[in-house]
């Protein structure tokens, strides 16, 4: 039994191109109708990546770009889950990253010019591979809420960018993590995107107390789901000549 | 009530937003924090095949450069073996097949150094055409936009593409031709995408 073609993406379960109380969707999604393909091997096979690709302290953003002895501004908390699949069957070795705004809401990017200070202990990203059983972990500071130019008054709730690779390149995956709990969750255009009230479930990071190290650091567990595969039950003809 | 199917749900997607940067190019974001940025070097210095660029621009709605894409890039090399254990075939030492890239933020161009990828059998007994498979995602794109380029002097190959063949509208297949040039004797293709409009890129649900 040999993996095959990924299942059919839910288009349901992902936000549509045009959302326009999201503004910039506007001018930037397409009108036509996409060409819907069978998965062939462009699209079956994907990047392979390798832990020479990566450094161990990629993973610990509490000290990427820290001074030596000195530590970012705020919550301490641990981000870790497991990138799995539809089946349920974890993805090892695949590369997740993130990025992030820091404590007070302010990005380490130049073209971010909120008033909130940059922290000169905090870069902002990391990056790690999962292990054989799909699961990743980061450590990093609870990213703070930000405005943003949609409607006068727009804030983004707190929130972990998040990069996943699969081993598909029709499996790769952008999204956003948000935190349990937090109010502007509801509120935010760019989560109100998505059309299926569990689906915005699933994107919401739950408090872990199991995982929170005492007197120490809060975790947060996210798991990823990546598109599932078939497999090529019956289907010789995919097989190959 | 029957039995439940037990299949998860795949993770929404959302913007990759402004700051994309930050987490994968994080020197184009201004600041250095990886010993190695992934996805600049996708043929490696061993590869077979003539060496290529590839260039162009993303055009909004507005008839404007998009000035914070991120473009990723996934080819076979000149073989047409892609660099998988899923793939048989052998590609040469370094040859990964995927690259990364961002546009410049003041003029939207965005380029990248490559060999041809040469055609690729499917297990059916067709040919697919030279193609190069770009993902892009910026701000205001709510998810990844899939697409494929092909190169302008395979007329024969695309001809008998089974994608390129999928697509209904004459004017539709030329959204994906890459325009050849050559510049200081190296090969230059050009591709512009347009996200909306007449000329509007095929974009893929794959």
């Amino acid at each position: 039994m040999k993996p095959g073609p990924l299942y059919q993406r839910n288009r349901d379960r992902h936000p549509p191109a045009l959302t326009p109380d999201y503004k910039t969707s506007v001018s930037r999604s397409p009108q036509y109708s996409m060409i819907s393909l069978e998965t062939s091997v462009s699209e079956i096979t994907g990047p392979v990546f390798g832990h020479n690709d990566i450094d161990p302290l990629d993973r610990d953003l509490l000290n990427n770009y820290a001074k030596p002895g000195e530590n970012p501004i705020g919550e301490r908390i641990i981000l870790h889950g497991r990138v799995l699949d539809e089946n349920a069957r974890p993805v090892p070795n695949t590369l997740v990253e993130i990025w992030q705004a820091n404590a007070g809401g302010r990005y380490r990017h130049k073209k971010d010019t909120y008033l909130a200070p940059i922290d000169p202990n905090f870069g902002g990203c990391g990056r790690t591979l999962t292990d054989e059983n799909g699961y990743y972990y980061f450590r990093t500071v609870k990213p703070g809420a930000y405005p943003w130019r949609n409607w006068v008054n727009n804030w983004r709730p707190a929130h972990i960018h998040m990069s996943i690779f699969g081993t598909a390149f029709a499996q790769r995956l952008i999204t956003q993590c948000y935190f349990e709990g937090d109010p502007l969750i509801a509120k935010c255009p760019i989560v109100k995107t998505i059309p299926d009230p569990d689906g915005i479930d699933q994107l919401i990071a739950r408090l872990d107390m199991n995982a929170t190290i005492p007197l120490d650091t809060i975790a947060y567990k996210f798991d990823v789901v990546l598109r599932g595969r078939r497999s090529t039950l019956f289907e010789n003809r995919l097989e190959g000549n | 009530m029957a039995q439940d199917l037990n299949y998860l749900k795949e993770t929404p997607s959302q913007t990759a937003g402004p700051y994309v940067h930050i987490g994968l190019a994080p020197g184009a974001a201004g600041f250095d924090i990886y010993e190695r940025e992934l996805g600049w070097d996708i043929a490696g210095p061993n590869a077979k095949g003539e060496r290529i660029r590839v260039e162009g621009v993303v055009i909004d709605g507005m008839g404007s450069p998009i000035k914070d894409v991120l473009l990723e890039a996934w080819q076979a090399n000149a073989d047409g073996i892609y660099a998988h254990p899923e793939h048989e075939g052998d590609v040469e030492d370094g040859f990964r097949g995927w690259g990364r890239v961002i546009t410049d933020f003041d003029t939207g161009e965005w380029g990248f150094d490559t060999v041809k990828p040469g055609p690729v059998r499917l297990p059916d007994g067709k040919v697919s055409a030279p193609h190069i498979s770009l993902w892009i995602v910026a701000r205001g794109i709510n998810i990844g936009l899939q697409t494929r380029l092909y190169f302008e002097d395979e007329e024969d190959a695309n001809a008998k593409d089974p994608v390129i063949n999928l697509i209904e509208w004459e004017r539709r297949r030329q959204t994906l031709i890459a325009r050849k040039s050559t510049r200081d004797g190296e090969t230059v293709y050009r591709f512009e995408v347009k996200l909306q409009g007449q000329d509007e890129t095929v974009f893929f649900d794959i």
